[in-house]
Parts: C-alpha cells; sequence; structure tokens
C-alpha cells in the first residue's frame, strides 16, 4: 500500500488551551484534498479524543495522519504512563482524569469508546512506564 | 433554519458569526465534551452551559453548526477570539438549557 501522503504533529502536553490543534489542522488539510465530509468528521473526532487523551493523560506525545488510496490511518503514540488495563479503559466511563479536569468538561470516559465508535480499525499498543501507541483507520468506503 | 436567522431572533446575541448561513438540523444539548463529540450530529447546534476554550475544538471537529451558550454564560475575551479565528458561530441565551430546547424545537 504506498503512502499518498503524511501529515505530522507534536502534541505539545503541558498546553491546555490548544490541545485540539493538530486535529484542527489535519481537518483543514483532509479539506483541501477533497475528502468528503463524513470521512473527515470521523477523523477529526477520533483524532481530538486520541489528541486531548495524549495531553491530558500522557504529557503530549506526537500524531501522524496518512492518507491511504484506500483508506486514512491516525498514529498516535505517546511516552506517558502507559494504560494497565486497556479492556476497563475501552469501557464507556471508565476515567482517571482528575476533579480539575472534569471541571473542564472531560473525564466521561467515552473519548476512547468514540475512537472505536467513529473508526473501522483500532488497536492499542501500551506499556507502563513506556507509552502508549494507537493505530485507528478510517476506510473511503 | 439558519444561525444568522436565530441570531436575529430577541431571545439570542450572537457572539460570533463568522457561517452566519450554516444550517441547523437539530439540536444537541450537553456539557461533557466527549458526550457531545460521539452523539452530536453535523449541523446540530450544540447548547451548553460549558465555556472553557476546549469547546471550540469540540465544536469545530464534530461540525456543529452553532454552539448556543444557554444562561447568558460569559466567555473570556482569548475564547471569543480563537472562535472567530476557527470561524465558530457561538449565540448566547438568558433562557435556561430545558427553555432553549423547547424554544428550538418550535423554531427548526
Ligand atoms: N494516552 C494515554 N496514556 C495513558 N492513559 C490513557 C491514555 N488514553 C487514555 N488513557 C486512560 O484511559 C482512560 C479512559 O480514556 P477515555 O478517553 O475513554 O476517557 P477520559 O479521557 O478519561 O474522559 P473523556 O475522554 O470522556 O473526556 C483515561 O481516563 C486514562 O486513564
Ligand atoms: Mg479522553
Amino acid at each position: 500500500m504506498p503512502d499518498v501522503l503524511n501529515f505530522h504533529f507534536e502534541v505539545d502536553g503541558d498546553d491546555f488551551k490548544s490541545a485540539g490543534h493538530a486535529s484542527f489542522i489535519c481537518k483543514k488539510n483532509l479539506r483541501q484534498l477533497g475528502i468528503s465530509p463524513e470521512i473527515i468528521r470521523r477523523v477529526s473526532i477520533a483524532m481530538y479524543e486520541g489528541e486531548i487523551n495524549m495531553v491530558i493523560h500522557a504529557r503530549g506525545g506526537s500524531a501522524d495522519v496518512n492518507v491511504y488510496e484506500d483508506c486514512i490511518e491516525i498514529i498516535l503514540a505517546d511516552k506517558g504512563p502507559g494504560i494497565k488495563n486497556i479492556k476497563q479503559a475501552m469501557q464507556e466511563g471508565y476515567s482517571t482524569a482528575t476533579d480539575n479536569i472534569r471541571s473542564l468538561g472531560f473525564g466521561a470516559g467515552m473519548g476512547l469508546p468514540n475512537m472505536k465508535r467513529y473508526t473501522d480499525y483500532m488497536d492499542i499498543k501500551s506499556t507502563v512506564g513506556e507509552g502508549t501507541t494507537i493505530t485507528m483507520k478510517v476506510n473511503f468506503e | 433554519m439558519k444561525v444568522k436567522d436565530l441570531a436575529n431572533s430577541d431571545l439570542f446575541t450572537a457572539i460570533t458569526l463568522p457561517q452566519g448561513d450554516r444550517e441547523i438540523n437539530g439540536v444537541y444539548v450537553g456539557d461533557l465534551l466527549s458526550w457531545v463529540m460521539g452523539r452530536a450530529q453535523s449541523d446540530n447546534a450544540w447548547v451548553t452551559i460549558m465555556s472553557n476554550i476546549n469547546i471550540l475544538a469540540v465544536a469545530s471537529l464534530s461540525d456543529t453548526s452553532c454552539i448556543i451558550l444557554a444562561e447568558s454564560v460569559k466567555l473570556e475575551e482569548e475564547v471569543i477570539k480563537t472562535a472567530m479565528d476557527k470561524e465558530i458561530n457561538i449565540l448566547s441565551t438568558n433562557m435556561d438549557i430545558y427553555n432553549t430546547a423547547v424554544y428550538l424545537s418550535k423554531v427548526i
């Protein structure tokens, strides 16, 4: 599967206010490529949830978006604390967010379920103390 | 109904209106951001009392047609400026969330 295009973003872990910026720029880029709004929306939602998780839970990381002929792949990688129990983390309502974070409207425990819901493929690789890499794909058809 | 039509009614005030021609095709109500992200539909009006800057990314990426701040919730200047940059419509009303939703169900 040849790479058609790659967008790379560094996601700042300290900057809560600009969290979501990588997803916003990515959305703009995908629009310029003439990709359908529904596909862009699914990619945007999945990427944003992953991006904000890296900011809240992992002190930042990186995001790579690869546009292939048949799908868009999103790879989010961080060197945060890792996820001990992935199955538990994937459950709707599970969250370790602090009160401070919750007061901003986060911490419903719906981010990972949203990522699953809006993508055709999702894989989480995580090692406690080392970090987390999440790969997602949204198919064009 | 278009966002600008709602902005012109007596019960709502436009805080930002860079895309007034956007159509409102339904309504989603909620304050928990990842619920909104997962459940709001494209072109919905999103009614909330949340006012921190993260609402802008949520509105933009979930593609809602406008944010409606109920209960006359105020925004910081920085949030308003960023909303203009990101071309996000924001309206304000002094109605509470319930009455905002009831009103919207009659007019859209
Ligand atoms: N990149 C990550 N690194 C470490 N832990 C993570 C990461 N992403 C998610 N988690 C863990 O998984 C839990 C569930 O994540 P999820 O995104 O579903 O909910 P949340 O971020 O807590 O709340 P919400 O997304 O609804 O605002 C988090 O509370 C956190 O403990
Ligand atoms: Mg989350």
